[in-house]
């Protein structure tokens, strides 16, 4: 049973830091302050829109991201304080 | 006179579009209460002057970020008769935020919605007339960088202007309302934006498959690096020679006879001191006009964003970024035009420490006195390892200078960035970036170098009956004073006054010391190898490696930063590290035996 927990854990991405490559999430909130939050809206990152994971850099580097028709990176700490949901 | 200000998206072909309305004439205007550089010209529209001026790209009005707050300041403090939003046509689904957002400023808009290629190809239709109608103002797709529909938006800004013969302000309270947009956002894209749910898979994401992948990535960034550096260097030079020779030649043939019956020391202050200065000025031009050439491709190719992504795992690490890397590599080649690249940095605290870090780069005029006096003092199987250990060492200090310094420039910058579609830089704006930034530097540098060579030429040449850069002019009266500084670091007096002269270039190091010892450069090697112990030579490599690389590096850095304490800085902090560094060295062979 908790095995079954767990697993289902990993696979349920919450933020986007845990989201894989190839895959796409819906953000639900940005807990990063108003100034960053800004930025990131400027950018495409708000409260509803859906974001795919591109691809991630070696050793821990920053994450390829693509939220409508813009692709960023950002790094994965920032990635880890976008909360998201799995796409419907 | 009217002013026009552009506004945008960092990206979004703003600088394009200076470029493509004003032409070549662009300068870096003052503003009140504004620090950073801010190009503007004058531009003939309908028999009337029209200055234009292009601020930073900013993601929104609202924001502190250092851009951000210049924006704010330049539209309070200066009226205009047009503001001009350019906006990238296939983001519109963000980007449209910005508009919304500089409808509220109360001054006339006009929108361009630029690469206009770009959104066709991805087969994204535009509602322009919709758009009109909701923002309430002309709306017109371009393509700045080709030159598409861009009589129309002439025509266009003309017919604003005349619209708007008087200078607005912006409505103060503008700034303090940051209404929730997302909703008015969402309805108007829905509107007015029909873009294909699938977007076609794009020839940037086939070359990233490669240019980011994983293992290939690192290989193909250095490789990248390799082409440029050799680019910039292995052009830049041998040009760099040749203007010296010209110097020479046009010394010899023209400036010393026209001289020849002034007094000796008018003679040598306009030979030696004015116009050695004025060529160490333009000697640096060839560099760095390629340079920036280079940095213009990398740049506008879209690559500078991917060698952050690549690069970031480690250099942040460290306090630096991506960026930073690139500069200090192609400051092996030369300081002076790595520190101006680091405007390509937005964040004013990184940019300062990676300033402070460029100059421990082992540049090629270092590595010119490196080869000549370690071959003349070390046997041939040492002399490789010194200049090994030399190398060595420049990346040592640079990362320790990083670690030091970092906690006084902090970067409170993430790394938040848009990786743009690969796109192949037009010759034009290169030749633009390139001629702008070797303008700058003339103007913004030239005249701190031209008196700083007649300084140290003065400084070595007075009193003027006196054998120059001996130990009676003044300079050897300095090392007279300075010797309880140099002894314990194994120089005497003669190798205090060649670092002196190697203050103004490092270049000319070999030189000096070849009229102090008043030897011609053949018998040099033979008065070194004789008067210095492997030690002392050491010693005074170690000093030269570590302290100001030149003046122009010095002047640039004042140019760049228009920070007085930072220059002071990159004097006082290498300064104390050379001489800590060579004392240490010294004491410890010495007390080893040596
Ligand atoms: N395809 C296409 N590319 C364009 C167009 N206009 C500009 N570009 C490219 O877009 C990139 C960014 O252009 P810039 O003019 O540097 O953009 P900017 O808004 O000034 O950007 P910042 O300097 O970051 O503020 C460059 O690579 C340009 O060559 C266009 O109409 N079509």
């Amino acid at each position: 049973m908790r095995i079954v927990i767990v697993l289902a854990c990993s696979i349920v991405p919450k933020t986007l830091s845990e989201v894989l490559p190839g895959t796409a999430a819906t953000i639900v909130a940005l807990h990063v302050g108003q100034e960053y939050g800004r930025r990131m809206a400027g950018l495409g990152l708000r409260p509803g829109v859906s974001v795919r994971v591109i691809r991630i850099s070696p050793l821990r580097g920053p994450l390829q991201v693509r939220a409508g028709h813009t692709d960023l990176i950002l790094r994965r700490s920032d990635a880890a304080r976008i909360e998201v949901r799995a796409v419907a | 006179m009217k002013r026009i200000a552009l506004l945008g998206m960092p990206n979004t072909g703003k600088s394009t579009f200076f470029n493509r309305l004003t032409g070549a004439g662009a300068r870096v205007g003052n503003w009140p209460g504004i620090t950073v550089d801010l190009l503007s010209a004058k531009i003939l529209v309908a028999g009337g002057m029209v200055e234009v001026v292009d601020l930073p790209g900013v993601y929104n009005l609202h924001g502190f970020s250092e851009d951000e707050q210049v924006v704010r300041r330049f539209l309070e403090t200066q009226p205009v008769n047009l503001l001009v939003l350019v906006l990238n046509a296939s983001q519109l689904d963000r980007q449209l935020a910005l508009a919304l957002q500089a409808r509220q400023l109360g001054v006339p808009l006009l929108v361009l919605l630029n690469m206009a290629d770009e959104s066709r190809n991805l087969g994204i239709r535009i509602d322009v007339k919709g758009l009109e109608r909701t923002l309430a103002c002309p709306v017109r797709l371009m393509a700045a960088k080709f030159g598409t529909q861009f009589s129309e938006v002439k025509q266009t800004l003309q017919d604003a202007l005349r619209d708007h013969p008087e200078l607005t302000r912006v409505d103060p309270q503008a700034f303090q309302q940051d209404h929730r947009i997302e909703e008015a956002l969402d309805r108007l894209v829905s509107e007015s934006v029909h873009a294909p749910v699938q977007l076609p898979a794009s020839l940037t994401d086939r070359l990233d498959r490669i240019m980011l992948h994983p293992w290939l990535g690192i290989p193909l960034f250095f490789a990248v690096l390799f082409l440029l550096f050799q680019a910039v260097y292995g052009l830049g030079t041998p040009l760099q020679d040749g203007m010296e020779w010209l110097l020479a030649h046009l010394k010899s043939a023209w400036l010393d006879p026209l001289l020849l019956h002034l007094p000796v020391w008018l003679r040598s202050f306009i030979g030696e001191g004015l116009y050695d200065g004025l060529g160490t000025v333009l000697t640096f031009m060839p560099v760095i006009a390629l340079f920036f050439l280079a940095m213009a491709i990398v740049e506008d190719s879209g690559y500078l964003a991917r060698i952050a992504f690549l690069a970031d795992a480690l250099m942040s690490r460290l306090g630096l970024d991506g960026r930073a890397f690139v500069m200090q590599l192609m400051g092996f080649g030369c300081n002076v035009p790595a520190i101006m690249g680091t405007r390509i940095m937005r964040s004013r605290g990184l940019r300062a420490l990676t300033m402070l870090v460029i100059p421990f780069s082992l540049c090629s005029a270092r590595l010119q006195v490196f080869l000549f006096i370690t071959t003349a003092v070390f046997s041939p199987t040492l002399a490789p390892l010194a200049l090994l250990a030399l190398y060595a060492l420049s990346i040592l200090f640079a990362l320790l200078t990083a670690f030091v310094w970092r906690g006084r420039y902090p970067s409170h910058e993430p790394l938040l960035l848009e990786l743009p579609p690969y796109r192949l830089p037009t010759l034009r704006f290169l030749g633009f970036e390139s001629w702008r930034a070797t303008r700058q530097f003339i103007q913004g540098a030239g005249g701190y170098i031209v008196a700083g060579v007649v300084l140290v030429w003065f400084l070595t040449h007075y009193p003027f009956d006196v054998v120059p850069a001996s130990p009676d002019t003044l300079a050897g009266r300095l090392a007279d004073f300075l010797a309880p500084v140099f002894s314990p670091i194994g120089l005497d007096n003669l190798m205090a006054i060649a670092l002196l002269f190697g203050f103004v270039a490092k270049e000319i190091v070999i030189g000096a010391l070849a009229v102090i010892y008043s030897a011609s450069p053949e018998q040099l090697s033979a008065i070194l190898a004789d008067r210095l112990d492997g030690v002392q030579a050491m010693s005074f490599l170690l000093f030269t490696l570590i302290y100001t690389p030149c003046l122009s590096t010095i002047a640039v850095i004042r140019q760049e930063s228009k920070d007085w304490r930072l220059t002071l800085l990159a004097v006082a902090w290498p300064l104390a590290l050379a001489w800590t560094v060579s004392f240490l060295f010294v004491q410890a062979a010495r007390a080893l035996g040596y």
